[in-house]
């Protein structure tokens, strides 16, 4: 397994499994904590936890006021930031974030942007003079592979958590306050789900892949649906070349992890709604 | 340098040359991309576009012909007018081509834009990026049309999706001609 790992993964390949047992479509188990209690962040407005197997991503959604732009003064911001500390894998080195991390951090935005889960002219509370600023920060804890999948699943769990309390300016001082008893959940227009799939040897495509197999693999693709059926991303980085039909079946693979992911989520959030 | 409409780019290729100790890989040549936006500097969209236009060029190039080297490709952006991204790559396979370097297949970028009402519209202008309901881009190889790399800006349906890549890969034709007649020129005086 370490002196000829493309050898030793091939010979699972041939009868359509993997190391770990799962089958070529198969997905690792999925779990997600959101909220204060569950989740470990108090000082968060919104915090989720996404375990992908191995693969642990942390999400912590800071809402912060501020003045929004000159050119678009009806729209707040919202600034996700993807962190992969050396913690997670021993090929990250401390220092300023790597291509990966800010590749990520770009990806991650263009998500948020692509899908309109959220729109810009929600958060904002007086056109022109006072905004929300969400902070989305994801960090990486353990990373196995399938980073991007994990990391729009845990954007999404601790959007969903989040509460803004209700901001109103006062017309006499000109000045913001905010009422912190009561709050309002952030209102997500879609629902955007991640699927990632790595390319072997210009024909086979694996679902979920761990890191090995993505040290492994000949290329990746990632693809973001919504509810809908939409795509909301496709991305390819590069890699072998895939045709047409086979960019589809990644598709309609993609549409029905939606569907399981979209199960979890409400499942998990109902848990945790106080009655 | 290379300009389709206003925008034009500038590709610079080094290679393959000695590699640093910490960079080299064993196997194969180290490929690294530098984007220079017109103004400003680099940040998180230069990396993300970076690490396209890197993985893009290392499916095609043959790495292994050329072990413990470094190859840099540096692209400098002249002037931006709409279908950036498609420049890059395009510009970037014509500094490969130039420089003579080992490929197991040629590449051209291709932008498409969905328009509001639906309609398909090749190569944008930025007036029209800005107004489109959505922006594909796409790598297309010269070997059988497949698709080496694809991004997406804004939502489409899975059929808009497939449209794009079919009219993508007929417009692939007419960029491939167009190197071609640029490297018979450049070598036939």
């Amino acid at each position: 397994r370490t002196v000829e790992p493309l050898e030793y993964y091939r010979r699972f390949l041939k009868e359509n499994c993997r190391p770990d047992g799962r089958e070529l479509g198969e997905f690792r188990t999925t779990t997600v904590n959101i909220g204060k209690c569950l989740c470990s962040i108090t000082t968060a407005d919104g915090s989720a936890l996404v375990k992908l197997g191995n693969t642990t991503v942390i999400c912590g959604v800071k809402a912060e006021l501020a003045a929004p732009a000159v050119d678009s003064a009806n729209k707040g911001y919202i600034v996700p930031n993807v962190e992969l500390p050396s913690l997670c894998a021993e090929r990250f080195r401390s220092g300023p974030p790597g291509e990966e991390a800010q590749a990520a951090s770009q990806f991650i935005a263009d998500v948020i942007e692509n899908s309109q889960m959220i729109m810009k002219e929600d958060l904002c509370i007086a056109s022109g003079k006072l905004a929300w600023v969400l902070y989305c920060d994801i960090i990486c804890l353990d990373y196995d592979g399938n980073l991007l999948d994990a990391s729009v699943f845990a954007l999404l769990a601790a959007l969903k958590n989040v509460q803004l309390p209700l901001v109103t300016i006062n017309e006499e001082t000109g000045l913001s306050e905010v009422n912190l008893k009561q709050k309002n959940p952030l209102i997500i227009r879609k629902h955007p789900v991640a699927t990632s799939f790595a390319i072997f040897d210009d024909t086979l495509l694996i679902v979920d892949p761990t890191a090995e197999e993505e040290d492994l693999a000949t290329g990746t693709v990632t693809i973001v649906t919504d509810e809908e059926g939409r795509l909301c991303s496709v991305h390819k980085p590069g890699g072998s070349p895939l045709t047409g039909a086979k960019l589809q079946d990644c598709i309609t693979r993609a549409i029905t992890r939606h569907k399981e992911v979209k199960k979890l989520i409400d499942k998990v959030i109902k848990s945790i709604t106080p009655k | 340098s290379l300009s389709s409409g206003d925008t034009s780019v500038l590709a610079g290729l080094y290679g393959p040359a000695e590699a640093k100790l910490s960079k080299e890989l064993p196997d194969r040549a180290a490929l690294e991309v530098l984007l220079r936006p017109k103004v400003g500097l680099p940040g998180v969209l230069e990396r993300s576009r970076e690490q396209l236009l890197r993985q893009t060029c290392e499916a095609v190039v043959l790495g292994v012909l050329h072990p413990r080297t470094a190859i840099s490709l540096v692209l400098q952006v002249l002037s931006d007018a709409g279908s950036l991204l498609s420049c890059c790559l395009n510009a970037a396979c014509m500094a490969l081509l130039d420089a003579g370097l080992p490929l197991t297949a040629l590449f051209c970028g291709v932008t498409c834009a969905l328009q509001p009402d639906g309609t398909i519209l090749l190569d944008p202008t930025a007036r029209q990026e800005q107004d489109a309901r959505a922006i594909l881009t796409f790598a297309i190889a010269s070997s059988e049309r497949k698709v080496l790399m694809a991004t997406t800006k804004g939502s489409c349906s899975v059929e808009e999706m497939q449209q794009c890549l079919a009219t993508a890969q007929r417009a692939a034709d007419t960029i491939f001609q167009f190197y071609r007649d640029s490297v018979r020129r450049r070598y036939s005086k």
